[in-house]
């Protein structure tokens, strides 16, 4: 019987670990697929991580480093090269690695910090062959900056999320021609500065409500056939451009990567992709906690820190043997919102609430209702689906509801 | 004349409005913070950024590096050619000046090889 299990050795997972080690708990096992700690990080040597969290500016591979030092220092067990196979509710994990061959372990509590992965191509439905150079944004990054190799010199990028845009400057740093970054959308999915430093600096063209809609190329991508989308965001006939390129990078969304938390039976929110989970980050599964990625997709780390911190401090208090659960508020999302975390508010203190909005407004406040009672308001001067929203709710607002709906109210123009 | 810039100093993005003659910048505002006033003055004058990179060391593992401090944007490819010549003998620790004085900054490892 181990007293904490955490699946995943990245940013949330060391995080978990350091604060439930902080909270007295000495009985950790971190368990990581790959041969070292650091997740995605490692193959993120872009800088601009860790403003919020040690306020300054570092590399992924530092931010992981600063992580992995302490878990070193403090000898938080790892099993690494390790893949969990499954767990089950009564949070019997069985792994598999070349020591141990498969192996079982029984915890008393486990965090959840698997983290996500990319949308492949098979979800986007493009017409054409399937010829060679067609990537994942974070695959190129891999063979980049893992690997040493240059998957290809004349490149599109379809998805202006953030890896999306890394890589057009990544691979224009290597000597590849990006010929432009095409997004469905009429706004980017990317941070601004990320817009700025990686396609203006480049003269990157980004062409806002363009999709690839061909692909061409038998063995090898011989080019793709773009096009303009309206707004309902299909391809208009007659705007057609055809690009001549070898390489096409698909950054079109991150999925949490929640396979084995279904098997142990936990409820997942269709929206997020991830565990539905209460203030505390405690999923339908007393005991099993979920942070970071896996739970939904953050656009910084130093958030995803912030998020593991609680959820290590929680299964702490689980394991010391915290109260029962109080109370059962649940959240629901009202107008342009998409998805709020926690979904569930079990205990009458102050909370946060994470959500993200369905799309972007500009002078909008943001709600919080019980019924048809408004209990909370607060003005906004924008909101975007790429940027998530903090509503910090105090404890008095929990007396006396059953649920609450967040809601964004468009002002009169 | 007047330009305006997304500042690229935080996950922020502010939109910065600078006013600007002759290469003198005579008002800067939008900003939020005064990392933001000074991002917009170096923008308009000398724009400068941290170049991160890979090294492939002795052995054949990579190895990534940044600059410890901006360098001039227009002097990235020559850096990176510059990067791209080196083979540095193992072990490295985060920290390790890789290469010296590369446009005013040092390349140094972000990350442990043993």
């Amino acid at each position: 019987m181990t007293d904490l299990v955490i699946i995943g050795g990245g940013p949330a997972g060391m995080s978990a670990a350091l604060a439930a080690y902080e909270q007295g708990i000495r009985d950790i096992l971190i368990l990581e697929r790959d041969s070292s700690l650091g997740g995605i990080l490692q193959q993120c040597i872009h800088n601009g991580f860790g403003l919020h969290k040690f306020g300054e500016e570092l590399t992924g591979p530092e931010y992981a480093w600063r992580y992995e030092e302490k878990v070193r220092a403090l000898n938080i067990p790892c099993k690494l090269n390790t893949m969990v196979l499954d767990i089950s509710d009564q949070k019997v994990i069985t792994a598999t690695n070349r020591e141990d061959g498969i192996f079982q372990i029984r915890a008393r509590a486990i965090i959840l910090a698997m983290g996500c992965r990319e949308r492949p191509r098979g979800a986007l439905n493009i017409a054409g062959a399937r010829p060679a150079g067609i990537f994942s944004a974070g695959t190129a990054q891999k063979l980049i900056n893992m690997e040493g190799y240059l998957p290809g010199k004349e490149v599109v990028i379809l998805g202006s999320g953030d890896i999306g845009l890394i890589m057009a400057r990544r691979m224009t740093l290597e000597g590849a021609k990006v010929h432009a970054v095409c997004e469905l959308m009429p706004y980017s999915g990317g941070l601004a500065r990320n817009i700025q430093q990686c396609l203006h600096d480049f003269e990157i063209p980004l062409k806002l409500s363009h999709t690839v809609v061909e692909i061409h190329g038998r063995e090898r991508l011989e080019g793709v056939t773009i096009a303009k989308v309206g707004g309902d965001r299909r391809p208009i006939p007659g705007t057609e451009e055809h690009i001549p390129c070898d390489t096409l990078l698909l950054s079109v969304g991150l999925i949490p990567e929640n396979e084995i938390s279904k098997s142990a039976g936990i409820d997942l929110d269709p929206i997020t992709g991830g565990a539905v989970v209460d203030q505390d980050r405690q999923t339908s599964c007393q005991g099993i906690f979920a942070c970071g990625n896996v739970l939904h997709v953050h656009d910084l780390v130093d958030y995803v820190s912030d998020e593991a911190e609680l959820a290590g401090k929680s299964a702490a208090a689980y394991l010391q043997g915290a109260s029962a659960p109080a109370c059962s508020i649940s959240l629901k999302t009202g107008n342009l919102v998409r998805y709020t975390v926690p979904q569930v508010i079990t205990e009458k203190k102050p909370v946060t609430v994470y959500f993200r909005v369905a799309d972007v407004r500009r002078k909008v406040q943001v709600q919080v209702w019980s019924k048809d009672r408004l209990l909370y308001s607060k003005k906004k001067a924008s909101v975007a689906p790429g940027e998530m929203e903090a509503l910090a709710l105090s404890a008095e607002i929990l007396d006396d509801v059953t649920a609450l709906t967040i809601s964004i109210k468009e002002e009169q123009a | 004349m007047n330009r305006e810039l997304t500042c690229i100093i935080c996950p922020l993005g502010c939109n910065i409005k600078v006013r600007h003659e002759n290469g003198a910048v005579l008002e800067v505002s939008g900003n939020t913070c005064p990392r933001g006033k000074t991002y917009a003055i170096t923008e308009c004058t000398t724009p400068m950024r941290t170049l991160t990179s890979s090294v492939r060391c002795k052995g054949g593992k990579l190895l990534s590096v940044k600059t410890d401090r901006p360098i001039p944007k227009e002097k990235w490819m020559e850096a990176m050619a510059i990067v791209n010549r080196q083979h540095p003998a193992l072990p490295i620790a985060v920290g390790d000046v890789i290469i010296e004085d590369v446009f005013g900054a040092n390349i140094v490892a972000t990350k442990n090889i043993d």
